[in-house]
């Protein structure tokens, strides 16, 4: 299973949201791909689970994955909450 | 056995690998992922190099084009672009200066109020490299380029957060993160202009605003789309018979303009997958490594950390800036000197960003006028930049964003002064 975090560039936000997925995933002990990526290159790479904030996320729909929306990428709790029930649709948790 | 070491360490791409692996080691990771990390960061530097190859082919015929029809040196700010293409001269100098630059940056949150640490790993790069090519273009070298070069870096790492950072508490309401994105005196200037003409006006977001300029977030499309734009003005200006003879080699002019265009923005993607490898383990190292040593530092991220709470700003703060760029290249050619064009990713992520500062601090009106004004500020400063680039003064794109700028002529001009 592979998670794809998103941004415009694929090397700022996006990069700083893949930690925070990383560290909730170690609490969790579950063992996945996390990866982050620009627009154009999320389109081509296959992934289970897309994360990106609002402003972008609806772009990332139809890639075949579920989409986590994000209101606010440095909220910690936000984005350990949607990811819980995100994995636990997904059979994961 | 020391001239091979010093050989070893002289290429870029292995210095950048022992960044990455003394960040790795310093973590105490396990020898598969250490091994990995130091590959995957010197795989991102050669990536970026060869973006940097394809990128100069499609700049090389852009510049005759628009000096064949314009009769002007037409120049794109690009940081991505000109970092690339300087690494290849300055890489060595670059790599150090980065890495210690980090170092000081924890110093500076460690031992003072500062305790800001800036994680925007890309930025940092393109100011190493800026830095380092204004100090060699005034002789600087070896220990001394290195150490003054890393001051200055790590510095402004923790000092541009800490000027924004009043104005993001107004936006995102708390005090614990901060904004790391070195276009921040463009961004303070707009805040400051909101201030002034906002009186009374509107929060962007209480109107309803079409969304449909979102697809332009996306880097590569945004770029290839402007730069269609700037080729195919620069291709029928210059006229078919002048690219089909001198350029194209007999392909079509308007083709062989878009297909440019589109090797540009291939370039741009290029670079861009290069620097995400690199950075994939020196940022997290830096990370980890901050926030061990200064328990309560505050992490300074990339612009788009401010997209999510103003998202009509955003659309305004980039159409403004836009226009602002425009209005300045009109100014730029009625003075005769060096063009800047306006280059959709400088006033996109530029723009974007003073908007959400404008309407912070000054609303609708705030948010309009302190984006045009940052987009006639990021316009001008290229202009005065390039001359103390040096060599790298010739390049046809240049580094885009406000403090850049700033930086770059206060200290090209200051060492100037004290050359003398």
């Amino acid at each position: 299973m592979k998670i794809l975090v998103c941004c415009g560039n694929g090397i700022g936000s996006s990069f700083m949201i893949e930690m925070n997925v990383k560290k909730i995933l170690k609490e969790m002990k579950v063992d996945l791909d996390v990866d982050h990526a620009d627009l154009t290159s999320a389109k081509s790479a296959k992934a289970d689970i897309y994360i990106a904030t609002r402003d972008i996320a609806t772009q990332l729909e139809g890639l075949g994955g579920e989409v986590v929306t994000l209101n606010n990428m440095i909220d910690f709790k936000e984005l350990k909450t949607k990811l819980q029930s995100v994995l636990t649709q997904l059979k994961v948790l | 056995m020391l001239k091979v070491l010093l050989d070893i360490l002289s290429v870029p791409a292995i210095l950048i690998g022992v960044v990455a692996l003394i960040g790795l080691l310093v973590q105490r990771k396990s020898t598969p992922e250490v091994l990995s990390g130091t590959l995957k960061s010197i795989l991102g530097f050669v990536i970026l190099g060869g973006g940097a190859t394809i990128l100069v082919g499609s700049l090389n015929n852009f510049s005759p084009m628009i000096q064949q029809g314009f009769g002007f040196q037409g120049v794109v700010p690009n940081n991505e672009a000109i970092t690339a293409l300087a690494l290849k001269t300055y890489g060595t100098q670059t790599a150090i200066i980065m890495g210690l630059g980090m170092v000081v940056n924890i110093l500076i949150a460690r031992f003072t109020k500062l305790k800001y640490i800036f994680l925007t790993g890309h930025h940092t790069l393109f100011m190493a490299c800026m830095v380092a090519a204004i100090l060699i273009a005034n002789g600087f070298d070896g220990v001394g380029l290195v150490i003054l070069g890393s001051l200055i870096v790590g510095l402004l790492m923790a000092l541009m957060p800490a000027i924004a950072q009043p104005t993001m508490r107004k936006i995102t309401g708390q005090d614990d993160v901060a904004f790391g994105h070195f276009g921040t005196i463009g961004y303070v200037i707009s805040a400051w202009i909101g201030k002034l003409v906002g009186k009374g006006s509107k929060s962007t977001e209480d109107i309803d605003f079409p969304k449909g300029l979102m697809f332009l977030r996306d880097t590569s499309v945004a770029i290839a789309l402007t730069m269609g734009i700037i080729y195919l003005i620069a291709a029928l200006a210059a006229g078919s018979t002048f690219v089909e003879t001198q350029l194209s080699g007999g392909q079509n002019y308007i083709i062989f303009a878009l297909l440019q265009a589109i090797g540009f923005a291939a370039g741009v993607y290029i670079i861009l997958a290069g620097v995400r490898l690199l950075l994939g383990e020196i940022v997290p190292a830096f990370k980890g490594i901050a926030e061990k040593l200064v328990p309560n530092s505050k992490p300074a991220l990339d612009c788009p950390i401010v997209f999510p709470y103003a998202q009509n700003a955003v659309i305004i703060g980039f159409l403004s800036s836009f226009i602002g760029g425009v209005v300045g290249m009109f100014v730029l050619i009625s003075l005769k000197t060096t063009v800047i064009l306006p280059g959709l990713i400088p006033h996109f992520f530029c723009g974007a960003t003073a908007g959400v500062f404008g309407n912070a601090t000054g609303g609708k009106r705030g948010a309009v006028v302190g984006a045009f004004v940052n987009g006639l500020i990021i316009t001008f400063l290229p202009v005065l930049l390039l001359p103390v680039l040096g060599e790298l003064g010739f390049s046809n794109t240049t580094f885009g964003d406000a403090d850049f700028g700033v930086v770059g002529i206060l200290l090209g001009n200051l060492l100037k002064l004290f050359g003398n």
